[in-house]
């Protein structure tokens, strides 16, 4: 089908030219949708790309590098109170996200010191047990989470002459896109190579010249920088922080999102965020049904797509592809 | 020396009900290497469905004995109903885990569904207000309950798993599937049966740990997280490792909480297991990593 016949080929982000008229105006088509949407659909896409931001992370560190972590909840939290620390101290918005981004990030290097050791459901437990400590800390500290009556966190405010909610949603669009393209440039370039080396056999990879202990750390580092970012700007939407929002729970919501959407696929994290947004909110009339049904199409999922939604997509374009031959 | 005796007692009999949590998260992962997510909720269903039970008059030995029956179909039930269908079409590992996931918050919305969220409890022949003394520490009825059960349910599990047909196949299955098939062995009954032994001890922990805390839809996810890194500390494919890693989780939280400060007292077991993780990473029983390239 596609030959590669290049490494300049290779390398190609979009590799035939009808798929980039498509990105095109599904891209266009979001820069315009607030003009005609409601609301509601804008607050919902805004929530659907900043979870895509801290999806991506995770898929790099669970889905290429093959590393579980189930500590997301605590760099989220890192990320978000850091950003709100830093922007009530004044400090230029851009700068706080940077570092927010950091922060979280040095605190993967420093959980990603087990993963030298550990595999599969050990490093699981001890990212996990990263997560409830920071918790912890956050709710024994005042100082740290501004005490019972949680933080406030600044406001994007209006650009452009434009209404809060729509600046709010210009702004994580444009991060979302920056970090899918970011991430679908680190895994074709070498770095990505090696995560996925690393993945399939960690002995093989180490023997064609892999550092492992730089690229997994690296892995986890860029891994939380993404969950810090994705923590920072949900606090942004929301205005408040509360330890209480980096529960276990949130955890099992990205952890969810990346399996669902498709492990080691970059559309499939943006699948999974659509996911786990939009089903809770389509069946948010029935109440107190919400985790069951949202539970359900889990294991439905799950039961018929082991590959997850990202799976379900490449069939339908192959299918595409050659039709109306077979 | 007497409250050191003291939060020994407490943290023993903490531990017991760590240790029940901890070998139905081992007995699944040895069978099938499913890390159950699920596994806290099934034992919250069991106890809400013996509160349910004990409300309608029944009598406290069917309603015990029923409970643990329940729990034991439920995961019985899941097994067949989804992991079954979803291992015929290649489920991957995380594929799995996110199964039980899925499982776990249709249980809970369930449950709150039902049973609503307000704390409920479960009336409960031992009490721990019932206190004796003996020698300089205080013993409650509880907590006597609560280590006599654990020892019976850990003993009972030995004697299953060591010395009958039955636990000859379970242990054949789970060290190699596709030879115990061959050899006659009705693998798939055989898990199912482990799924549900695994979910019938999640309930007897579940049961012997509301009278303690108060009944409510979450109760069990602490216990369930502390049963899973009491699993992980004594090495995820040991069963006598779980009854380590459980007993010393308990002991150390009774201590720290005694000792050092009752807010970190949730943490300290996370910090036991990375510091043991990091000289032992295959846990303090568990089986070292073979990996071939």
């Amino acid at each position: 089908m596609n030959l590669v016949e290049s490494y300049k080929d290779d390398l190609k982000l979009i590799d035939k030219p009808w798929t980039r008229v498509w990105v095109i105006a599904l891209v266009l088509a979001l820069f315009i949708l607030p003009w005609f949407g409601s609301d509601h659909i804008v607050y919902v896409l805004t929530l659907i790309f900043i979870y895509a931001i801290g999806i991506h992370g995770q898929n790099i560190l669970i889905g290429y590098t093959g590393q579980i972590s189930l500590g997301q909840a605590g760099f989220m939290a890192i990320g978000a109170f850091t950003f709100a620390h830093l922007a009530n101290a004044g400090v230029p918005i851009w700068l706080s996200f940077l570092g927010a981004g950091v922060v979280a990030g040095l605190a993967g290097v420093l959980v990603g010191f087990p993963s030298l050791r550990l595999k599969g459901p050990y490093l699981a437990i001890v990212t996990l047990g990263f997560g409830i400590v920071v918790y912890q800390f956050l709710t024994s500290f005042d100082v740290l989470s501004g005490g019972r009556m949680g933080m406030t966190v600044p406001k994007l405010p209006a650009i452009l002459g434009m209404s809060k909610a729509f600046s709010m949603y210009y702004f994580t669009l444009i991060m979302c896109l920056a970090f899918t393209i970011l991430t679908y440039n680190l895994i074709s370039s070498y770095i990505g190579r090696i995560f996925v080396a690393i993945r399939d056999n960690e002995i093989a990879a180490e023997v064609m010249g892999v550092n492992l202990t730089r690229y997994k750390l690296l892995s986890f580092a860029i891994s939380s920088f993404y969950s810090g970012i994705h923590g920072a700007l949900y606090g942004m939407l929301l205005g408040f922080l509360d330890p209480s929002m980096f529960s276990f729970q949130e955890t099992l919501i990205i952890f969810v999102a990346v399996v669902i959407g498709g492990l080691a696929s970059c559309e499939g994290a943006l699948f999974g965020a659509a996911f786990v947004i939009l089903v809770p909110q389509m069946f948010s009339e029935l109440k107190g049904m919400v985790p069951i049904v949202f539970g359900g199409t889990i294991v439905i999922i799950m039961i018929f797509e082991p590959l997850g939604l990202a799976g379900r997509w490449s069939k339908i374009r192959l299918y595409w592809q050659n039709w109306p031959f077979r | 020396m007497a409250t050191f005796l003291q939060y020994m007692i407490s943290g023993l009999s903490m531990g017991s009900l760590y240790v029940l949590v901890a070998l139905g998260i081992v007995l699944i992962y040895r069978s099938t290497r499913i890390l159950n997510f699920a596994h806290g909720d099934m034992a919250t269903m069991g106890t809400f469905f013996m509160f349910t039970m004990l409300l309608y008059k029944f009598p406290f030995t069917i309603a015990f004995i029923l409970s643990l029956l329940f729990g034991g179909l439920l995961a019985v039930g899941f097994y067949f109903a989804v992991i079954v269908p979803a291992q015929r079409r290649d489920a991957t590992m995380l594929g799995q885990l996110t199964l039980t996931v899925g499982l776990s918050m249709i249980i809970q919305g369930v449950i709150v569904l039902f049973w609503g969220t307000n704390s409920k409890v479960l009336d409960f022949p031992l009490s721990d207000t019932t206190v004796w003394q003996v020698g300089p520490v205080y013993i409650n009825a509880l907590s006597l309950g609560t280590l006599a059960i654990g020892i019976i349910g850990s003993f009972g599990l030995y004697l299953l798993v060591q010395k009958t047909r039955l636990g000859l196949a379970m242990r054949a299955t789970s060290e190699n599937l596709p030879a115990a098939q061959t050899l006659g062995i009705p693998t798939k009954m055989i898990l199912a049966i482990s799924w549900g032994l695994a979910a019938l001890l999640g309930v007897l922990a579940g049961l012997f740990l509301a009278p303690a805390l108060l009944l409510d839809p979450f109760f069990m996810l602490e216990p369930f997280l502390k049963g899973f890194s009491a699993a992980i500390l004594g090495g995820l494919n040991s069963l006598p490792g779980a009854i380590i890693g459980g007993l010393i989780i308990g002991v150390v939280e009774s201590l720290t909480g005694g000792y050092i400060s009752l807010e970190f007292k949730n943490s300290v077991a996370f910090v036991i297991i990375i510091l043991v993780l990091l000289i032992k990473p295959e846990g303090l029983l568990g089986k070292v990593f073979k990996e071939r390239v």
